[in-house]
């Protein structure tokens, strides 16, 4: 059996590691490497790292970061923000990177999927989605959750897997920084919609929220900030008491 | 001097990456005589076995490494390329393990590709030296080498099980990705070395 992932997220913008509330109001936290290796040491079993720079320095910045990270730590990492075309994820590959997310480009152009995941394998490409519930209906975002598309989440996910995304890392906006737990019904029903891996981000708060959506919400893993990068809940507790909860998880 | 098989074959920066951490010094290279006087031979690969295959024999390098006396070990798809034949093509492959490579059948509880850390089972050689069975590690694969004589690891995916490690004389192959796996696949690489 696979065991159910715990994935520490990292924002980065030049080089530092930001934490922003409802994507909003950034504070720095730390090294990104200096970070991986300690989350790698802690017992995460993946990382992604995030580029929210908004200009051409930080994402030069960002790729040599990469090449840093992937000689620095010793367990998959996927990276994402801004990746527009082929070559940024060729760019990210070349520099170390396991897997790369793509979300807003490729709303603007879902053939983005499908150019890279038969390039280089559905194993390299996740669909990263945020999304909001707007009067009962799931709705996709982009840049960040600033702008409101007409994508509903659960077409726009099958569609995802059918151009050979590899993996879902759905955000819920509504819960994102909330840290009043996941949405839970959303992953079990994109669960059962998906043959491919979801991936749950956007409202932990505490174990037992984390418990709840690898459980009730039959996510495939499940990803987290601030509460790793505060400390909040230090990584080998955490998969101790799921351990203890019956979930199958790498210790 | 390790040898890292650099034959177009995906992302092979990340086992040199792990070697650099262990403190071990190797190249990337396709030359034959630089494979021949390495103390040890990496044959990495990730992606289709068929292509790989192709590239792999484009380069002229498929007699060569069947003749190889020195440990090597196969990573992922560069395992793949060592046992008999894959379904993924189809193509004829190295014939160096006794083993059949097919797909996976997807199910509920065993998705495809096995993507993630999985736990590998019945430890059979000194390649898993200071490590117990139930320890994780990380695949990414839809497609794996049967159970055989040559089986020195096991891992479970779904119903299926299927052999995790192989090992036949002085070449050995993991399924999974030692330079992903944390500490357990440093071990092993660590294993590797001191061959």
């Amino acid at each position: 059996m696979v065991a159910k992932r715990i994935i520490p997220c990292l924002d980065v913008k030049d080089g530092q590691v930001v934490k922003g509330i409802n994507f909003e109001g950034l504070r720095e936290v730390g090294d990104a490497v200096d970070m991986g290796v300690k989350y790698s040491r802690d017992g995460a079993d993946e990382l992604v790292y995030l580029d929210i720079s908004a200009t051409q320095e930080g994402r030069r910045t960002f790729a040599a970061l990469v090449e840093r990270i992937a000689q620095g730590i010793d367990i998959p990492f996927t990276v994402g923000g801004g990746i527009g075309s082929i070559e940024d994820a060729a760019r990210l590959l070349d520099a170390g990177a396991d897997k790369i997310s793509v979300n807003s480009a490729a709303i603007a152009d879902p053939t983005l999927i499908s150019r890279i995941a038969s390039k280089y394998g559905s194993q390299f490409v996740v669909v990263a989605i945020d999304a909001k519930c707007i009067e009962g209906r799931w709705t996709c975002t982009t840049h960040g959750g600033k702008r409101l598309t007409d994508v509903e989440l659960f077409s726009w996910a099958r569609e995802a897997q059918e151009r050979g995304a590899g993996e879902i890392l759905f955000t819920s906006m509504d819960h994102d920084g909330t840290c009043a737990g996941y949405a839970d019904d959303v992953y079990a029903r994109l669960t059962d919609e998906l043959t491919i891996p979801v991936i749950a981000s956007g409202g932990a708060g505490s174990v037992e929220d984390i418990r709840r959506v690898l459980t009730e919400g039959r996510a495939d893993a499940a990803l987290a900030a601030s509460i790793f990068h505060y400390g909040q809940i230090p990584i080998p507790q955490l998969k101790q008491a799921l351990r203890a909860a019956g979930i199958n998880v790498r210790i | 001097m390790i040898a890292i098989i650099d034959y177009d074959a995906g992302n092979i920066r990340s086992v040199g990456n792990a070697l650099q951490r262990l403190g071990a010094e190797y190249e990337l290279t396709a030359d034959p005589a630089r494979i021949l006087a390495a103390d040890k031979v990496i044959l990495p690969g990730v992606g289709n076995a068929a292509e790989a295959m192709a590239s792999l024999e484009a380069r002229g390098l498929c007699g060569l490494v069947k003749t190889l006396r020195r440990p090597v070990l196969g990573i992922c798809v560069g395992m793949q390329l060592m046992c008999r034949d894959s379904e993924e093509g189809p193509t004829q492959c190295l014939g160096i393990f006794d083993a059949h490579v097919r797909r996976f059948t997807e199910a509920p509880d065993a998705k495809v590709p096995h993507m993630g850390w999985n736990a590998i089972g019945n430890l059979d050689s000194k390649l898993f030296k200071g490590l117990d069975g139930g320890s994780f590690v990380y695949f990414v694969h839809s497609y794996f080498p049967g159970l055989c004589p040559d089986t020195i690891a096991t891992c479970r995916h779904g119903e299926q099980l299927f052999s995790a490690a192989l090992k036949y004389e002085n070449f050995y192959g993991t399924q999974f990705h030692p330079e992903k796996s944390g500490s357990v696949g440093a071990a092993i690489l660590q294993n590797f070395l001191a061959l």
